[in-house]
Formats: C-alpha cells, structure tokens, sequence
C-alpha cells in the first residue's frame, strides 16, 4: 500500500493505482482519477454510472460487474466501452475509487 | 394420534441436490419430515468427467447414471420442469401444472452453459468447429472433432465469469498440449487461450504460477478479452472493444446462467443466482429458502467440492433452523480444485473467501499424500481416483474425513 495525493486529498492507493478505502473517494477526486487513464471529461452519463457503482457497492459489498452495470442501468455493454474505453469494468471501478470487480473465483 | 408432516422441497438432483437430501434424509425424523427432490430429467452425469472426454481418458459410460440408485428409497424423486417458485404462497409450480407446497425450500438447481447468450454462436457449426465441453453431448462432439485435427489454430475461450470449475478450461488448454503431442499434431498447432480475465486465472498467487505453465507449454494467452460475437463464416471471435481472434476450431465456455425459474420467480440476480448469506446459504429474501451448489450468488468457485462442503454446514444450519435456534455454523468458501495438467500429473488449489490458494500438503498438514500448487502425479491419481469416490461415497452422503474449512496447518504461502 501506498499514500498518494489526488485533488488535493491524501488517499491509500494498491500497486495498481486503486484506491483500497472506498470511503476516501468523494466526487471531486472523479475527475482526476479520470484523467489518468484517459478520460477528459466525464459527462453526465459517466456520471450516472460512477453514482451507480458508488451506490450498489455500499448496498452489495462489492463492485458490480460489467453484466450488473449494463442491466441495472440499461446501457448497452457497447456502449460502456465506448466511455470506459479498452477495459470498461475496471476503469468504472477505478475512477469509483472501488476495488476492481472479482468477476469471480 | 395425528402427526402433521412437514414438506421439504429440493429443486435439483445434481451434485448438491442428492447430497443435502441423502444427508437429510437420515438426520430428519420420518414421517415428520417428507422430502421430495425434483429434476427435469432422470440424467446424473459425473461432470468433471466432462473434460477427460475429448482425450478419450474417460469414456462416456463410465460417467453417466439415473439419478433414482443414488437418492435414498425414502425421498421423493418427481421428474418435471419447474416452471417458477411462489414464495410468497411457498408454493412451487411445475409446468405441467403440477403444484408442490413446501416449508423448507432448497434451490439446487445449478448453472448451465448458455450459447444462446452470444451473438453467432449457435450456428451451423455449432458442436463442429465451434465447440464445448461442459456437456455429455459437446464433450462427445469435441472429441470426434479432435479426431479429424490436422493441425491449425486451436483456440480455447471463457465468455464469462463466473462459469462452473473456473479451472476446466485451463486443464483442456494443457490437455490439449499433450494430446495432441503425443498424436505428432502438436507442432502443427497453435494453442490460444482467450479470456475476459487480465491472467491465466483468479486469484493472483495461482494466476502467476498458471500463467508460468502456459508460457511453459507454448500456450499464448490473450487477455481482456470480452466477447461480442462469434462469426463462423470468417472463423473469427470478435470482443467489444474490436480485436478478433481467428480459428480453426473454437472451444468455448459460453455464458453459464442460474435456472431460467429462478429468474421468472423474482430470486435471482442478473445471471438467475440465487442471493443468499455466504455463509449459511440461506436466501438474503426468503427465511425458508435456501440456494446450494452452483445455484447460488456465494463468492467461491462454482464447483462440487464447495457444494460438498457448503452441504456439510447446512445440514447443520438446516436443523437448527427448524428446530428455532439460531444457526450455528458458517461455512467459509472452502474450494479444493484439481487442475490437470498434462504428462499424467496434476496441480491442486485449496482456498476459501479469505485465503489465497497455498503451498503445502493435502488433505493431511505435512504428509499429504497430496501437494498443492504444485505438478505431481499424486495429485492426478486423486484427481482420476475422485470418480469412484463421487458415485460411491460423495453422492450417498457417506464422510469422506474431509474438513468442510480450510486449515491453516501445513500449508505454506507461496
């Protein structure tokens, strides 16, 4: 583990450059998360999605997989490569501030 | 004197299905307790035998039964199709209109491979160059394919996870190494594995120590890998984000899903798994309903052995259940996973929620005669000597003198 600064906020990031306490995220390091992997800027419908992973992992425990996005939210799983390009599922969790999905075991 | 008899329904007569009821059967009292077990068909396969077929190391007949010899004589054995569960009216509905009350429902019902999910997969050549083995049928299919290989690009591909024993497509790409090596075909072909995982497996420790043996055996691995579609005329797997990976022969796993029932009747997720407590298998929605086996949502590999041991823990959770108390045991993800790989030995995995898979002996700390995590020919003899065990003392609920958790003792991190 280590500290880093993003935004200005001091967050506890694993070998991969994901945050390991979900509680640190707060929605102002969203942006800067994004723009280190790529994505400038985060639109409303980024924004949907990233509120929508924020939610179902306080309620579920864990991050949603890339299926449970797409049909929770309705977005095709087209289409969330189009905004999360190359690897939607982790790049979501990523600038989430969420463990990447274990998809399984 | 009247005696009330209370219904106990288990939807499924697989692995997990046969295991709670025959365990049950013994530990509840008759005529207080009816049991009745329902499937959709008399058919009980061995389904790890499901990979050996390919390779000619098991023949079909050796893992295919009738359900009826393996299910004690005082359980009910109904075959129909469930059509849904009311668990509102705890009521389940068969579609031929038949309707079984309960009080106790368990839902072991399983996981199944389903080529409908993917654009172009059930196609003409379906079960030819576009093959599978996580069926009696595709195994057999695959294996007269195999017969006719000359040569080419053999690639072998997840669509998903999570799919029933996470390792089997990694055991047919070391297999297939092999097989093919000792039929002079190896050098005119070229091995791929393509998967939607970022390495060879899930957890990180086996994933590096898996992905060495790939690398070992020539085998290439590609990545990242989420599937679109299947083009049969262009011989092509194409992903989302737009690469393709060309074929001679496809072996796929295609998208596995819960019970279409499970889904219709309001319990499942977004794959028809059952939502339950991880540790005691209990419905997170229904107080008398309970998922088993590969049917439910619990984060461990979807695979006989956690049935084996998540049932030796309901068993007990079951009884406390009707009797009023508060459950007393929770289970802990324990998964044993033999991974065959190649040249007549065998690596094994043991590992729960919380533990990564480690070094060391199995199932006795230090003597074994079991290694984990490592090749050895032990651990394919296990693996090969496993079938009898399941049809003789797994499946009638007999102990196997296994612990249903993982212990610590004689294992070492790697």
């Amino acid at each position: 583990m280590t500290t880093t600064t993003i935004a200005g906020h001091e967050v506890e990031v694993n070998e991969e450059g994901f945050l390991t306490q979900p509680d640190q995220w707060s929605e102002d390091l969203a942006p800067e998360l994004a723009k280190l992997i790529g994505i400038d800027p985060l639109t409303d419908k980024h924004w949907e999605l990233i509120r929508f992973l924020r939610t179902d992992h306080a309620a579920m425990g864990e991050t949603a997989t890339l299926r449970r996005v797409s049909t929770q939210t309705g977005t095709a799983v087209k289409d969330l490569f189009v905004l999360f390009p190359g690897k939607p599922a982790k790049k979501m969790a990523y600038v989430s501030g969420l463990p990447k999905p274990k998809g399984c075991v | 004197m009247t005696t009330t008899t209370k219904n106990l329904v288990v939807l499924g007569a697989g692995t997990a299905g046969t295991m709670v009821v025959n365990k049950l059967r013994r530990a509840l009292p008759d005529p207080e307790w009816s049991i009745t077990v329902i499937d959709k068909d008399d058919i009980h396969d061995y389904q790890p035998g499901y990979l050996f077929i390919p390779f000619r190391m098991n023949k079909p007949k050796q893992i295919r039964k009738t359900k009826r010899p393996y299910l004690s004589e005082d359980v009910d054995l109904v075959i129909g199709q469930v059509e849904r569960v009311d668990a509102a009216a705890a009521q389940v509905h068969l579609e031929d209109g038949r309707v079984f009350p309960y009080d106790q429902l368990v839902i072991a019902s399983g996981t199944t491979p389903r080529p409908d999910q993917t654009p172009g997969m059930l196609g003409e050549q379906w079960h030819r160059e576009v093959g599978e083995f996580y069926t009696y049928e595709g195994a057999i299919a695959l294996r007269d394919q195999l017969d006719r290989w000359e040569g080419g690009r053999l690639v072998v591909h997840i669509t998903e996870l999570p799919i029933k024993c996470p390792v089997a497509p990694l055991e047919f790409a070391f297999l297939a190494d092999d097989y093919l090596s000792g039929k002079g075909l190896r050098e005119r072909t070229e091995l791929v594995f393509v998967t939607p995982l970022d390495g060879a497996f899930t957890k990180p420790m086996a994933s590096k120590r898996l992905g060495k043996l790939l690398e070992r055996k020539n085998i290439t691995v590609e990545t990242d890998f989420m599937i679109e579609s299947v083009d049969q005329d262009a011989k092509v797997i194409r992903s989302y984000d737009e690469r393709e990976v060309a074929y001679d022969q496809l072996v796929t796993v295609p998208l596995n899903m819960g019970a279409d029932f499970v889904g219709a009747s309001g319990l499942g997720d977004e794959l028809n798994y059952v939502p339950v407590d991880k540790h005691t298998s209990r419905s997170t929605a229904y107080e008398n309903i309970w998922a088993l086996g590969d049917a439910s949502n619990i984060p461990t590999s979807k695979a006989g052995s956690v049935a084996h041991f998540s049932v030796d823990v309901f068993v007990e959770n079951f009884q406390d259940a009707i009797a009023g108390r508060p459950l007393s045991h929770s289970f802990d993800g324990h998964a044993n996973c033999f991974i065959e790989s190649g040249g007549g030995k065998a690596l094994l995995l043991d590992f729960n929620y919380e533990t990564e898979p480690m070094g060391g002996t199995f199932p006795l700390p230090h003597v074994g005669p079991m290694s984990l995590l490592k090749e050895s020919r032990a651990n394919h003899l296990g693996k090969l000597a496993f079938r009898h065990i399941y049809w003789n003392a797994l499946l009638p609920g007999h102990p196997l003198g296994l612990r249903a958790d993982m212990q610590i003792a004689g294992k070492i991190p790697i």
